[in-house]
């Protein structure tokens, strides 16, 4: 099988520190991949190199496109880069205001992806954007809001339908529950992970939590100090670590 | 642009202004149009780039005016650098040439150039605007000049220059049309009625300065010339002759214009731009041509409205005369709508 993405050798320094340390992985369409470490592990800007937002310094990244053609996404130029992650990518940010138009209402921030691959038929559009309300359990009345009056979680998930609504192939997310309450979070991973099921998505998933990673992640990738110290099928991973850091990682989880 | 080639060739001191008894000759105290000719060089360059991509936004090195920004700073200094001593200039201000703005702007070419100026659509050669097109259609060698307070129509939806110099760029202009969806989701219908969004030769998205939506159909494929000045913002745009001006809209919302369920009072127009206004002490309200060019020349064709003895007088006064209150409610409803989409 071809895979949807393939990450070879990707380096990427802040000055002389490495952040990124020749990273290289496939990932096969329908996987849900995680990528765990402690804050300044390198994830985050991993992840930014994966989703076009951050070019490396070196290695390569190719993405195979809807229509079968395989592209490097730093030999693109940036129109059609960008043109790329709009029309078959998404990325959820941490913190909803990243990925929203506050001062836009919920229908507006759904439709908006819709209109900018074209879509000019209003009634089409709310039609579409109210059924992602309700798929991201936010009730479609609520569709004239703005998202300042919703909750955090709300916000989430509002991101989430805006991220969804134009039925990415691969969705890029950095650290989607991490503002949450408990409670909160426990609703909305229940939520993607419902969704990432039922739509068949690929995705990167970015989180130092272990129990959002075992939750979504089909497979995980353990970084450390801009590293790959241990990467396999998420339970093997987490039931049975092999690296020290890892051990440490996981047992650290068990104690609290 | 011919009146271009003729400014530049031109050695004014030679070339005495027209003989008007009303209209003070060039103040040989200022150079010819008031800026230097390095200026006005600088500025034709850009006008030309601005020509060559139709609705793009060319940076320009705004010059300090005798009149401070939002007074139209921006197109005084296009009108200043196209102009030559053989242009008719027109001024005019939401339709009227005799507002405060208007005549101002008009004594201040006067003095600096002596070229003639006329309230005829017909007659000019060169129309400085704020807020309307003239009714009577204009024709291949004309220019029109708007003045422009905000020139970038992705300011509402993205604060950061350098991201809408992106959106521009790459033309990712999808998000514009969440501007209407808010609209319609709000209102049943779009409610933007003044700077409604345009798209030039279906490329650049640009705005139409504060005119209203009503005369955005005039700018599609117009034979004459049509340049934007931005003073504050230091932009310049342009509209060359026989371009594609498309308002944006949704397939099951198509643009459209406003309309007027009443006629001109004096003139009996019910196809132009209508302004309501107070005409006596009891508040009795009418509605008149915003353009006064356009209402004196039907009067004079012999065409009339249903307004009758004092009222029809004090209209006709009024003509042009705008500072009624009519205008001010005007600018204050389109400064609303720039909050409101802020
Ligand atoms: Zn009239």
């Amino acid at each position: 099988m071809t895979p949807l993405l393939s990450v070879d050798a990707v380096t990427f320094r802040y000055g002389k520190t490495l952040a990124c340390d020749r990273i290289g992985f496939d990932l096969h369409p329908g996987e849900v991949l995680g990528i765990v470490g402690e804050s300044g592990s390198g994830k985050t800007t991993l992840l930014n190199c994966l989703a076009g937002r951050l070019q490396p310094d070196s290695g390569t990244i190719r993405y195979t496109r809807a229509n079968g053609e395989a592209v490097d996404i730093y030999r693109l130029g940036e129109a059609e880069r960008r043109f790329l992650a709009r029309t078959e990518w998404g990325f959820v940010h941490q913190t909803p205001r990243d990925g929203l138009r506050m001062g836009v209402t919920a229908g507006g921030n759904v439709g908006e992806p819709l209109m900018a691959v074209g879509n000019r038929h209003y009634e089409n559009i709310r039609h579409e954007a109210a059924s992602w309300l309700t798929k991201v359990e936010i009730d479609a009345d609520r569709i004239d809001d703005r998202p300042t009056t919703f909750s955090g979680g709300m916000q989430q998930r509002l991101q989430i339908a805006r991220n969804l609504v134009t039925g990415p192939r691969l969705v890029f997310m950095d650290e989607p529950t991490g503002g949450l309450d408990v409670s909160v979070q426990a609703r909305l991973l229940d939520l993607v992970r419902g969704l990432v099921r039922d739509l068949n998505l690929s995705a990167i998933l970015v989180t130092h939590d272990l129990a959002v990673a075992r939750l979504l992640a089909d497979r995980l990738m353990v970084m450390r100090r801009g590293r790959v110290v241990e990467h396999g099928l998420t339970d093997q991973v987490l039931d049975d670590p092999h690296d020290a850091y890892t051990q440490l990682l996981v047992s650290s989880v068990l104690q609290t | 642009m011919n009146a271009e080639t003729q400014n530049s060739a031109r050695d004014h001191t030679n070339n005495p202004a027209p003989d008007h008894t009303n209209d003070p000759a060039h103040d040989p105290g200022y150079n010819f149009a008031y800026l230097d000719e390095q200026t006005k060089r600088m500025i034709r360059r850009g006008l030309l780039k601005a020509l060559a991509i139709p609705g793009y936004q060319v940076p320009f090195g705004s010059r300090e005016m005798p009149l401070p920004y939002g007074w139209g700073t921006g197109g005084i200094q296009v009108t200043a650098s196209v102009i030559g001593a053989d242009d008719t200039l027109k001024v005019i201000d939401q339709g009227a040439d005799d507002t405060t703005n208007a005549v101002s702007i008009r004594k201040f070419f006067r003095r600096v150039t002596g070229v003639k100026t006329t309230e005829k659509t017909a007659e000019a050669t060169v129309i400085q605007t704020r807020h309307r097109i003239p009714e009577a259609p204009l024709r291949e060698g004309q220019i029109l000049v708007y003045q422009v307070p905000i020139p970038e129509p992705l300011r509402w939806l993205e604060r950061r220059e350098s991201e809408s110099r992106k959106m521009h760029a790459y033309a990712e202009y999808g998000a514009m049309h969440v501007q209407l969806y808010e609209s319609i989701a709000r209102f049943g219908r779009i409610t933007t009625t003044y700077d409604y969004p345009v798209k030039v030769a279906d490329r650049y998205l640009m705005s139409p300065s504060p005119t209203p939506k009503f005369d955005n159909p005039k700018m599609h494929m117009n034979p004459a010339i049509q340049l934007f000045g931005a003073g504050r913002e230091k932009r310049l745009y342009a509209v060359p002759p026989y371009t594609r001006v498309e308002s944006l809209a949704f397939e099951d919302h198509p643009f459209e214009v406003q309309e007027w369920d009443d006629a001109c009072a004096l003139c009996g127009d019910d196809k132009s731009f209508l302004d309501e206004v107070v005409v006596d002490d009891a508040g009795t309200r009418m509605f008149m041509c915003s353009d006064s060019d356009h209402c004196r020349d039907r009067r004079a064709a012999g065409h009339r409205g249903g307004a009758e003895g004092a009222a029809a007088e004090a209209l006709a006064a009024m003509t042009g005369g705008t500072d009624d209150g009519s205008n001010k409610d005007r600018a204050e409803d389109w400064a609303k709508d720039r909050e409101a989409a802020q």
